[in-house]
């Protein structure tokens, strides 16, 4: 199988996310999509260690993944601060640091 | 050979489905289902690639305990279905142009350019590459200070969540 399907398939997913974090509004999906985008360079990061055949890779995947959980966390929790203050939960509305 | 590229299709489909699905769907909530999908697809990528430790970590670790955050949390602000707005602004459009963009662009550079110099069918590797013993002995020799690094992260990440989302005394009476 080769290496570069995974990498085009990687590409698609990342392109995908950013069109969702660029077009959506709730925070929520935005937070989803920007997983999408992580998840598009997990691939490609697993897919170049298959090539070299080196773990290292895998290890960055794995690290990306804490990441990944750590954003989600304080994410979730932004919104969930949002939401208790009862502000609108729409990313365009919430632009007080507009400058 | 076959059986591999059958299953790399049908899993390369379905997570191109659920990506697509996440960005389309307008109830939140699904949203998180089709992301569920997405993740268990991407982790038979993953099988594909001989990443067994990483597979098993991404079904258990993302599809299994991420996502439930992400459902309690929809649960709790209410999934409403996004309103459409007409007004909706240029990034709207300009979203998925630049998108389209992107991934012309990432293709190009991906099989037109050097790439195409590196064996693309991957070096052969010993039959222990990517099991949890060698990801193991790697994380706790090679990468001790990454790992290290990310558990201090993952402490912060987990007490900064708890300060955002508790419950405020002043600031509720204040704006309520």
């Amino acid at each position: 199988m080769d290496v570069s399907w995974f990498l085009v398939l990687s590409a698609f997913i990342f392109c995908i996310g950013a069109a969702g974090v660029m077009s959506r509004r709730n925070p929520l999906v935005v937070l989803l999509c920007l997983e999408l985008m992580l998840n598009g360079g997990n691939l490609a990061l697993v897919a170049f260690a298959r090539m070299h055949g080196d773990g290292g890779g895998q290890i960055f995947a794995l690290i990306v993944m804490v990441i990944a959980a750590c954003e989600v966390a304080v994410g979730l929790g932004i919104i969930v601060a949002i939401f208790r203050r009862r502000l609108p939960v729409d990313v365009d509305e919430l632009s007080d640091l507009r400058g | 050979m076959w059986f591999e590229q059958l299953m790399f299709f049908l899993a390369g489909i379905g997570a191109l489905g659920g990506a697509v699905g996440v960005v389309a769907l307008r109830n939140p909530f699904y949203s998180v289902l089709a992301l569920v999908a997405h993740l268990i697809f991407l982790a038979v990528l993953f099988l594909l690639l001989q990443a067994e430790f990483l597979a098993a970590a991404q079904v258990v670790v993302y599809a299994g305990a991420v996502m439930v955050l992400y459902v309690f949390v929809v649960a709790y602000v209410g999934g409403s279905d996004e309103p459409l707005r007409p007004e909706g602004g240029a990034l709207r459009v300009l979203g998925p142009m630049f998108a389209f963009v992107l991934v012309v662009e990432l293709c190009i550079a991906l099989l037109g350019s050097s790439l195409s110099l590196i064996d693309s069918q991957g070096t052969g590797v010993q039959a222990q590459f990517g099991s949890p013993a060698e990801i193991g002995s790697l994380l706790l020799q090679k990468f001790l200070v990454p790992f290290e690094a990310a558990s201090y992260l993952l402490l912060v990440a987990a007490v900064g969540a708890v300060v955002l989302a508790r419950k405020r005394r002043g600031l509720e009476e204040e704006t309520a």
